[in-house]
């Protein structure tokens, strides 16, 4: 009895094992053109663009399927390199994307598929009147930035250096999302983060411009990965993205590199 | 004040085979990370990352937060666990089941949930700034409220078992001899649920150690202030993986040393 048990324990851990794994050429293939599946890791900035983008890819390419696993770069960086299966990485930074292509990750050199600019992020009416980056280090505000070490902290610093700014944020927080948050939930009075995070929000905050002097772009790059079990349709998708994705990319406030 | 020991002879119990086979694969499951762990720490650099000013920053940091989240949950968390365990009001399972919450809530919304009650504009923290100038976000208080928050129930469960598995005889002894109530809880009770009180306390100890995701939406993260050991593990994994190997198993040499050194002395385990 009880070794019965454990048998059915096992059986169920490896059925349970197996259908996790799955077909990954599932499909039905079109007789033209590229099928099956890939695997897209993309930036956390990413997600509403690209999952539109994938779904409109999908419809316009019969029997295709596009997955997403969206990430900060340099997790989705530090995955892949322990050994993580996919076929592209759209990097928010060149500097995770760089770490690929030395580690001879890539099938290509990548390309920039689109820019992001800074934006100021203050709560809905901009109730403590902040007008430019100099206003971030006036006394009694309430100021959080992404830390140093993460790609919208790295260029927050190179923007209030160039604007000779120094500010002293109350947190540097982990990611964009938490700045935003932050600012949302009125624990903060401003940050400085991407236009498209400021679009996404809504309603709760509202962005103030930085001047285009002062302002620091970051460069979106897109590479199709060494050990992509599908070139074609990675291929397909990340001209597509060129194309066809590059209006809703503009609808999500990201401009053409 | 002994308990009855018991002191018969036992057999030494012979493990059925599919339980060894169990037993090593779930041990195994634990030992296996940390072995990869251990195997990529860069040996060579491992010094120079510690010598580090924030490093040590996170470290003292770290010890003091979790420290003072186990003194707030010893004083707050002991008289509700007494609570459970020993009175009987309408509501008491609905109450006990929102104390031990946390433990179920994933910890960022937690700290969510902390801002919305602590925070500038929340419940209570709007009144407590503008009456005491008290701000919670965005320092080490706060990092302390974050850990209390999730690692009290930890306590309270435990200590509430250890006060249910008693023998309250002992307890209706001192009162007949005339003990108060106050003396037979301090005389007693908690001499007698010793052990509950510090598997508890080292339990929540342990997690409020390792808080991560209620104290980086709470308190946010600054170095010296409210930025733990997690957090840097967390942001030294963005930039130099190297580090944050080396910090995890700092923070790893701690706990363990603590909890092997607690186990045997105060638990009297094997």
């Amino acid at each position: 009895m009880r070794a019965r048990v454990v048998t059915a324990l096992l059986l169920a851990g490896i059925v349970g094992l197996a259908s996790a794994c799955g077909p990954s050429g599932s499909g039905s293939a079109s007789p033209s053109g590229p099928s099956g599946a890939i695997t897209v890791f993309a930036a956390s900035s990413l997600n509403a663009a690209f999952t539109t983008i994938g779904a409109d890819f999908e419809k316009s390419h019969p029997g295709t399927m596009v997955r997403f696993s969206f990430a900060g770069s340099s997790s989705l960086a530090a995955q892949i390199q322990e050994g993580a299966l996919g076929d592209v990485f759209a990097s928010a930074d060149q500097p995770n994307m760089q770490k690929l292509v030395q580690a001879g990750l890539t099938a290509e050199s990548p390309m920039v598929f689109a820019r992001n600019d800074l934006e100021i992020v203050v709560a809905k009416g901009n109730p403590k009147h902040i007008a430019s980056l100099a206003d971030l280090a006036r006394s009694g505000l309430v100021i959080v930035l992404c830390a140093p070490a993460v790609p919208c902290g790295h260029y927050a610093a190179q923007a209030l250096q160039k604007a000779g700014v120094s500010v002293k944020p109350a947190s540097q927080e982990a990611d964009v999302k938490s700045v935003l948050s932050k600012v949302a939930l009125g624990e903060a009075d401003a940050g400085i983060v991407y236009v498209t995070d400021v679009k996404a929000a809504g309603q709760s905050v509202e962005g103030v411009a930085i001047a285009p002097a002062l302002n620091v772009v970051a460069e979106y790059p897109i590479v199709i990965l060494k050990d992509s079990q599908n070139r074609a349709l990675a291929r397909a998708f990340i001209s597509y993205v060129h194309t066809g994705g590059r209006e809703t990319l503009a609808r999500y406030g990201f401009t053409n590199p | 004040m002994a308990l009855p020991t018991r002191s018969r002879r036992r057999l030494r119990p012979s493990a059925p085979l599919p339980i060894v086979i169990l037993a090593s694969a779930g041990a195994a499951f634990f030992i296996i990370p940390l072995l990869g762990l251990l195997l990529r720490t860069p040996w060579a650099s491992a010094w120079q990352q510690l010598g580090s000013a924030e490093v040590l920053a996170a470290l003292r940091l770290s010890l003091l937060a979790s420290l003072s989240a186990t003194a707030i949950a010893l004083t707050l968390g002991v008289p509700l666990a007494w609570t459970f365990a020993r009175l009987t009001f309408p509501g008491r399972s609905v109450l006990r089941a929102l104390t031990v919450l946390p433990m179920v809530l994933p910890p960022v919304v937690g700290g969510v949930a902390l801002l919305l009650a602590f925070g500038r504009r929340g419940l209570v923290g709007g009144w407590l700034a503008t009456t005491f100038g008290v701000h919670l976000p965005f320092t080490t208080a706060g990092a302390i409220i974050a850990e209390t928050f999730v690692a009290m129930p930890f306590l309270v469960i435990t200590v509430e078992a250890g006060l249910r598995s008693m023998d309250t005889r002992f307890e209706d002894a001192a009162r007949t001899l005339g003990a108060s109530r106050w003396t037979v809880l301090w005389r007693v009770t908690l001499p007698l649920v010793r052990p509950s009180l510090i598997a508890g306390a080292v339990l929540c100890w342990a997690r409020a150690l390792g808080e991560f995701g209620a104290t980086i939406t709470f308190a946010g993260n600054f170095p010296g202030r409210t930025q733990t050991m997690p957090l840097a593990v967390y942001l030294a994994l963005e930039s130099n993986p190297d580090a944050a190997i080396v910090l995890s198993l700092v923070l790893l040499g701690v706990s363990l040393a603590v909890l092997i050194g607690l186990r045997d002395r105060w638990l009297g385990a094997s």
